[in-house]
């Protein structure tokens, strides 16, 4: 099989009505999965080694065996579909091309984890294109019976409710999601408890991105093992990479997970316009830590990341040429988290818009001897102090930009 | 009782979708549907008055002030007017790499307008937005319900206001 799984028939004129989804094979993994046990299902994806696409890059087949041993009912299985991170495009592409093959891993991971309510919580601005598509995609398997009061005729209940947020960054974060899907406030709750064991309304919840749910019909059709074999150790399956920035052809890129940066950046998106050098290299979103050119062969996978102290993410890859400023970059970053922070922890409300005035001041021109220093400390001494780890994803550039192009920031300190 | 800011159409429109959020939501759970309640309100009137922030409160049975506090919290409700034609223009880092940041300034200049201020002849509005997951095809911008995500230019820009402006 060829790396494209995901993006196999993004091409086609009706990639996202049911009738393509079901031209390529779709909606027959489902059926087959009922005549599994649900616990059978879970070690299935555990095999596969599928790691959580929204950021964190947990394993779904833990993540769901931990919501399987709560005793409390109902259970929920919560979609995070409000891609907010700064340099991510890839779940809106899943939900306008191909809606049903995240339906038919919604239907699977709805009966692997004995739950019959399913929501999906879009960001508000993806009304027009891929909530639209959404919606028409989930009434069209439910008016085949692929949804609804008895799911493939086998009395088994799945409902699938789109719900639209309304322009949160933070609400991306799982216990914020849940309690804006509450109808309150994106305020993120203090763990534990984990969503596993008192999620939504309280109850056990599955929290999975978009693009996690659209792999699972692939793992169950080719089984575990083979899945896993399409990535790299400890990191099944392929990854939908959001290729910016400072380059030829940007976009989505689908790419075994494991892929080097280089292989990303040069032979599937043509490299870097104009002949420029590559200066750096933000892996996984804008929350990540910068990489600099050097570390252009780095593999993207979650493991490979952690251990070069940045994470993969998002799997948001932006790509920066040699006429980038830094710290005008880092200013830009600092700045959206200032205005995303929900206020609720002191070190991310106050140093978020600390640490963007000082990048200010530096980027015009008004920079003093210190103001590095004193940046790199903001970021140092919130770090892991906070309920969310909103704060930390400022940190990380905060840090990293400063630790590795330093000259960029110094040079623009009154002498 | 609060008197209702709909007329009789956007009533029943308003009715509709508040009844389907409900049904979606344990009936204990009503505030679920605050969210969709507040954008379907926002839909029919273009924002959300205080007014309206009560009307929608004694429908869910909650206060307003809550009410008023959660529609304050996100960024999509609106709780001032907005000019017809609402822009948004990302300028998060993606797109202000390739101009986005200089994007947002002609737009001001263009409509005469600075950021969440409204036109004086009430026709738009401009703002900044934080990343409209639109990234790959940068720098973006959304007007109203409108994806306008195709590498945005300068000459774009103000071909897409001039068109604007002569429907309205
Ligand atoms: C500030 C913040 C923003 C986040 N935004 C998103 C998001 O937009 N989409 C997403 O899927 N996960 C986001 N996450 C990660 C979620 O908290 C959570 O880990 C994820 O939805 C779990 O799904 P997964 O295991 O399938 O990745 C965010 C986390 C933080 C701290
Ligand atoms: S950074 Fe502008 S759309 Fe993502």
């Amino acid at each position: 099989m060829s790396d494209r799984i995901l993006t196999k028939h993004w091409g086609e004129p009706d990639s996202y009505t049911l009738a393509g989804y079901e031209r390529i094979g779709g909606y027959k993994t489902a059926p087959e999965a009922f005549k599994r046990t649900p616990d059978d299902i879970v070690a299935e994806v555990t095999k596969g080694n599928l790691r959580g696409r929204g950021g964190a890059g947990f394993s779904t087949g833990m993540k769901w065996s931990f919501v399987r041993k709560e005793k409390a009912t109902p259970k929920y299985l919560v979609i995070n579909a409000d891609e907010g991170e700064p340099g991510t495009f890839k779940d809106r592409y899943v939900l306008e091309l191909d809606p049903h093959r995240f339906i038919e891993g919604c239907i699977i991971g709805a009966y692997a984890l004995d739950c019959h309510a399913v929501y999906v919580y879009c960001r508000g601005e993806f009304e027009p294109g891929p909530i639209t598509r959404l919606k028409a995609a989930i009434t069209e398997a439910r008016a085949r019976g692929y949804l609804g009061p008895s799911v493939f005729g086998t009395g088994y209940a799945i409902e699938m409710h789109v719900h639209r947020g309304a322009g949160a960054y933070i609400c991306g974060e799982e216990t914020a999601l849940l309690e804006s899907l509450e109808g309150k406030k994106g305020f993120p709750r203090l763990k534990p408890p984990f969503p596993a064991n008192a999620g939504l309304f309280g109850k056990p919840t599955a929290v999975n991105n978009v693009e996690t749910l659209a792999n699972i019909p692939t793992i169950l059709q080719m089984g575990g093992d083979a899945y896993h074999a399409l990535g790299c150790p400890k990191n099944g399956g392929t990854r939908l990479f959001c290729m910016s920035g400072h380059l030829v052809k940007p976009g989505v890129v689908e790419a075994p997970m494991g892929a080097t940066f280089r292989e990303l950046i040069y032979d599937r998106c043509g490299g870097i316009p104009g002949g420029k050098k590559l200066k750096a290299i933000i892996p996984g979103g804008s929350s990540s830590a910068v990489l600099s050119a050097d570390q252009v062969d780095l593999k993207s996978d979650f493991d490979t990341l952690k251990g070069a102290k940045t994470m993969a993410g998002s799997g948001g890859v932006i790509v920066l040429d040699e006429t980038v400023d830094m710290a005008w970059a880092l200013y830009n970053v600092t700045k959206f988290y200032a205005h995303e922070s929900c206020g609720q922890c002191t070190p991310c409300r106050e140093g978020t818009g600390w640490a963007a005035r000082l990048l200010k001041k530096l980027v015009d021109g008004r920079g003093e001897k210190g103001d590095v220093d004193l940046i790199y400390n903001i970021a140092r001494q919130g770090e892991q102090r906070t309920i969310c780890a909103l704060f930390d994803g400022a940190a990380m550039p905060l840090k990293s930009y400063i630790e590795k192009f330093r000259a960029d920031f110094d040079s623009k300190v009154k002498a | 009782m609060v008197a209702s800011p709909f007329n009789p159409e956007q009533q029943a429109r308003f009715d509709a979708e508040l009844e389907a959020a409900l049904a979606r939501f344990p009936p204990e759970r009503s505030q679920a549907a605050l969210l969709p309640a507040l954008h379907a309100a926002q839909r029919e009137l273009g924002w959300l008055s205080t007014e309206t922030l009560s009307y929608v409160a004694t429908r869910l049975k909650l206060w307003s002030t809550r009410v008023r506090e959660v529609a304050a919290f996100y960024t999509l409700f609106r709780l001032k007017p907005v000019g017809t034609n609402h822009l948004q223009i990302c300028t998060n880092l993606s797109c202000a790499l390739l101009g986005g940041e200089k994007l947002l300034e002609q737009a001001c200049t263009r409509v005469g307008a600075r950021p969440h201020e409204i036109s004086a002849d009430g026709k738009f509005s401009v703002e900044p937005v934080s990343c409209l997951a639109s990234c790959g095809t940068a720098p973006a911008m959304q007007v109203n319900d409108r994806y306008f995500d195709e590498k945005l230019t300068p000459e774009k820009l103000d071909a897409i206001i001039s068109e604007l402006e002569r429907v309205g």
